[in-house]
């Protein structure tokens, strides 16, 4: 039975999980935009994140304490991550940057296994964000709202930021084309790290509210949402800052449309639907949803 | 090879051929020795080895010779292993363990050979038709799409029950691999890849690595000849997969996925892509070394001093060297070249050549 409730609520939750998964496609757009770099290590950001919030947690400090040092905490080993094993090899082939993020996750997933235990544990949310409040016939959960809420803002300050400040306009010149703006005496080592500290921190961001969301934390924790997170932001149009916004709601609505829609045995099978769709659409908008067919220059 | 400045040089150097047969000799007594008196442990090594290099060579005949990167192959061995095992299973396990299987496969036992040549062909197959829009994509995009294809492989064995018991393990597979087995199947792989590259089929996929618009406009047919290696390619990973289940006995899902992936391109990747002498040193060299981390990680006891066990640190070790070949040394051990024998040759016996003057 189909009510106008139900279809209100599988919105909201589709637009609240679209909205984290809007917030990683940022990140790996971000920095694809300027190095031609898929940072499979973006979701180990998340896991980053979300341990250290939890251990801060754990020794009894408040929620937005633990919750400002999980942020950074992702903030500085996405910058370590860049100037340990990203910058010594700009430039190289495409695949060998791909291979190299994959060594980063291999790194930091099984450094996390060894100072955390493989095991998932607990994460202590406040109460109040698992709650629920009634409006009418609806119920929402506030975490939902909260993440609604929080990524529009990010969004807002995001898009203030590529605009109107000198390092934001700087970034889009190098996602344009990064040997030009290095020589229009653009500091590329300054935007470069900017771009991986933004996106970082909103996976930090993202990281605690997917922790709150799921209830538990484990080492491998970033691992699927950041392969959805890139799924989103091929449907944007890889490296398209608007795109994998979009990419990242639709996304949402699309996962949340295949639970609904799916006949009961094929929900198993939900994420090879979504896999499926990204080599779909691999092949024939390879450009993203957005984009514009580009030749490829001789 | 080239006739140098001192062309009788070239009469006292055995011809390609013929060395090419006496490595295999060697290999063999090698392997007789092996067999006859090396402990189970290192036999164990070395049959482990075997089955890394046909993983290693069979991703170079994409990865290397194509410059196609699939970071998909390991879907194949899984796809060979759960298929091989399925079809040699003895029947009364298989009426245990997998109750659900349709008739004709419940009452299949196949030998070892054909359900391991059945499961190759089916996985080529399989490589045929998702290939045919995957060699299409180039660049990051084909890795990734080719990820995609192990996530969705992942997400049916672990959800086709009937088939693979799910996220269960799939256990009591007969252990029929043995040395033999795993270093014939090394050797044909080894042989197909090396044919290949020097055959016009393999200079097409190498123009096309270097250059796809120039090949292309040469007349090559791109799609034709990547969906030729990758579907090769996936015979012999599926062989592979074939290979390591009979020898394991038990498996789940889990087995074919990241961890498995990684380790594989670690080992294409610190040999050198492109170069079949690269991928076996690669794959040897890597094996080795995680065989020795992997014991470290157990923990140490020497004499009073004792280091706790540390699981998961030979991969952390891994992820660090492979990071600081492809800064320092991005083409691998090899450089993407083979081995030169009658350059090795004139090498080892310099001696050969004074006699000559």
């Amino acid at each position: 039975m189909i009510t106008i409730q139900y279809l209100v609520q599988q919105a909201i939750n589709a637009i609240s999980i679209g909205s984290l998964y809007a917030l990683m496609a940022i990140g790996l757009a971000m920095v694809f935009g300027i190095l031609r770099l898929i940072n499979f290590a973006h979701g180990d950001l998340i896991m980053v994140g979300s341990y250290t919030a939890l251990l801060l947690l754990v020794i009894g400090l408040p929620f937005w304490v633990a919750a400002l040092g999980g942020i950074t905490a992702s903030t500085v080993v996405g910058l370590i991550m860049e100037r340990v094993a990203y910058r010594p090899i700009r430039g190289a082939p495409d695949v060998a940057m791909l291979l190299t993020s994959f060594a980063v996750t291999i790194f930091l997933e099984n450094t996390a296994i060894i100072l955390f235990h493989p095991t998932s544990r607990p994460f202590p949310a406040p109460p109040i964000l698992s709650s629920v409040i009634t409006l009418g016939p609806f119920r929402f959960a506030i975490l939902d709202l909260i993440a609604i809420v929080v990524a529009g803002i990010l969004l807002i300050l995001l898009t203030l930021f590529v605009t109107r400040t000198e390092v934001g306009i700087s970034m889009r010149a190098a996602s344009q084309d990064l040997l030009a703006a290095q020589l229009m005496g653009i500091n590329v080592n300054r935007v470069i790290a900017y771009a991986f500290a933004i996106g970082s921190m909103l996976a930090g961001v993202v990281g605690l509210l997917w922790s709150a969301r799921v209830g538990k934390v484990d080492p491998l924790m970033g691992f699927y949402p950041v392969l959805k997170a890139f799924v989103a932001s091929v449907i944007g149009g890889l490296g398209n800052l608007p795109g994998a916004v979009l990419g990242g709601y639709v996304l949402g609505i699309l996962e949340i449309l295949l639970q609904g829609l799916l006949p009961a045995n094929l929900t198993p099978f939900r994420d090879a639907f979504v896999f499926a769709v990204l080599i779909i659409l691999l092949l024939f908008r390879p450009n993203g949803i957005l984009g514009t067919t580009e030749r490829e220059k001789i | 090879m080239e006739p140098t400045s001192r062309s009788s040089k070239k009469v006292y150097l055995p011809s390609t051929g013929l060395t090419l047969v006496a490595l295999l000799l060697l290999v063999i007594i090698g392997l007789v020795i092996i067999d006859l008196v090396a402990s189970a442990y290192i036999q164990r090594i070395v049959i482990g080895i075997g089955i890394s290099i046909i993983l290693v060579v069979g991703l170079n005949l994409s990865n290397g010779l194509t410059g196609v990167f699939s970071l998909g192959q390991i879907g194949f061995m899984a796809i060979g292993a759960y298929s091989a095992s399925i079809l040699t299973l003895p029947l009364y396990t298989k009426s245990v363990n997998l109750p659900d299987l349709p008739g004709w496969l419940a009452n299949i036992q196949m030998a070892f050979l054909p359900a391991t040549i059945i499961a190759g062909v089916l996985a080529a197959l399989v490589a045929l038709i998702v290939g045919l829009s995957l060699m299409r994509l180039s660049g990051p995009y084909v890795s990734v799409a080719t990820m995609g294809f192990l996530v969705i492989v992942q997400v049916i064995l672990i959800n086709w029950d009937t088939l693979t018991r799910g996220a269960r393990t799939f256990a009591g597979v007969t252990p029929y691999t043995n040395l033999w087995w795993v270093w014939g199947w090394a050797t044909l792989t080894i042989y197909v890849n090396w044919r290949l590259a020097r055959s016009s089929f393999g200079r097409k996929m190498i123009a096309i690595r270097d250059n796809e618009i120039a090949a292309q406009s040469l007349g090559i047919n791109v799609m034709r000849s990547r969906l030729l290696a990758f579907t090769i390619s996936a015979f012999f990973t599926a062989v592979a997969g074939s290979l390591w289940a009979h020898f394991i006995m038990s498996f789940s899902p889990k087995s074919f996925y990241f961890a498995q992936t990684f380790s594989v391109i670690t080992m294409l990747v610190v040999g050198g892509m492109g170069s079949v002498s690269g991928s076996i040193i690669g794959t040897v060299s890597i094996s080795l070394l995680s065989e020795i981390l992997r014991n470290a990680e157990r923990g140490l006891d020497i004499s009073f001093i004792h280091i706790p066990p540390v699981y998961g640190a030979s991969q952390i070790l891994m992820s660090i060297i492979f990071v600081l070949v492809i800064i320092f040394r991005p083409k691998g051990i090899m450089g993407g070249r083979e081995i030169n024998i009658s350059h090795l040759w004139s090498k080892l016996f310099p001696i050969i050549d004074e006699e000559v003057k």
